[in-house]
């Protein structure tokens, strides 16, 4: 994933470090602004007083992909927006995750069968960490998402993963 | 002026380029020959008993068991401007133009009514209807390299766009209601 994964083997260290790495990213995660349609309404309540995603140290949302590790994609992602969600996902800094907001991210939704120009669901374009169904999913439901991303994030480890291990074997 | 005094003025001034008019209902129009829409526009908007200053949309249709498509000008007016002595309330009415499929294409209105550029734009991204003189007559919403116009009733979707699977019914790019 970044540069210091995948290259020790586990032990007592990797996993103290793991747990601290961890911990930092897991409680700052910084979302990148990408409201699509109605969806981002929600998430801007989210981001605001009453639901407040800042508790969860996910309140920093930037206008930038440079800055940001998660983007929310909240809204329906058309084709002509496909491509550009695509680049902006490039340009986002490792680590980096995505989160598919409503129906519409999921699986194309409403326009699921008559849209022409509505993608079929987000993860035919960028990988997709956490889905969050709804339409659009209540605050409530975006802020267990992010709690479920947290989880994820901190089950990370900088040890090497199975698949690694299997290729040295078969290049030795 | 009421929908029967405008239809009754635009046929004394055009005669036979009127080829219908609908005075009854909430949507009072008529229906105009395509090759004359320009000068029936420029009427519409200019003349001092008139005076439809604001072109409100632009509809079009798709009459595919005639093999024609329509469009449907709203127009309206606000005597606020100069210019507008003869007229004292707003007003609305309605035109209607039909064009063959084959050759869909109808005379610009956007120098006329300025928000005809963007509506005819739009008409020209989801039915295919060319604007003749139009300044600028690119898609409006869809990508560039997009084929086909969708609301067209006999559109096919596409199967993919860009690599990125396109439909959910596969082998069926029309899909069925």
């Amino acid at each position: 994933m970044s540069w210091i994964e995948n290259r020790f083997e586990e032990g007592v260290i990797v996993t103290s470090l793991d747990w601290a790495i961890n911990w930092g990213r897991s409680n700052s995660v910084w979302p990148m602004t990408f409201g699509l349609a109605c969806c981002a309404i929600e998430m801007m309540a989210v981001g605001a007083s009453r639901f407040d995603i800042d508790r969860f140290g996910a309140g920093a949302f930037r206008a930038t992909p440079r800055q940001s590790d998660l983007m929310i994609v909240a809204g329906t992602v058309t084709y002509k927006m496909a491509s550009r969600l695509k680049r902006l996902y490039n340009q986002m800094a490792e680590p980096k995750y995505v989160m598919a907001m409503g129906a519409c991210t999921i699986g194309g939704g409403p326009y699921f069968k008559h849209g022409y120009h509505v993608v079929k669901g987000v993860d035919l374009v960028v990988p997709v960490d956490i889905y969050i169904p709804g339409c659009p999913p209540r605050p409530e439901a975006l802020l267990e998402g992010l709690m479920r991303l947290q989880d994820k994030i901190r089950h990370q480890t900088r040890a090497k993963s199975v698949m690694t291990k299997a290729k040295e074997m078969a290049l030795a | 002026m009421a929908p029967e005094e405008i239809c009754k003025l635009l046929k004394t001034e055009f005669g036979e380029a009127i080829e219908d008019a609908v005075v009854e209902g909430g949507h009072p129009y008529v229906q105009v020959q395509p090759g004359r829409w320009r000068e029936i526009a420029g009427f519409l908007c200019n003349d001092a008993r008139l005076w439809f200053n604001l072109l409100r949309s632009i509809t079009a249709l798709d009459l595919l068991a005639d093999n024609k498509l329509a469009c449907i000008y709203d127009v309206m007016c606000i005597p606020l401007d100069q210019g507008a002595e003869l007229v004292t309330e707003t007003c609305e009415f309605a035109v209607r133009v039909v064009v063959d499929r084959d050759h869909a294409e109808l005379p610009s209105v956007a120098d006329i009514w300025p928000a005809a550029d963007w509506h005819e734009r739009e008409a020209y991204d989801m039915m295919g209807i060319h604007f003749a003189d139009h300044p600028d007559l690119r898609r409006i919403l869809c990508p560039d390299d997009w084929v086909g116009f969708p609301l067209r009733k006999d559109y096919e979707f596409p199967l993919e766009y860009h690599d990125i699977p396109a439909t959910t019914e596969y082998e069926l790019p029309n899909p069925r209601h």
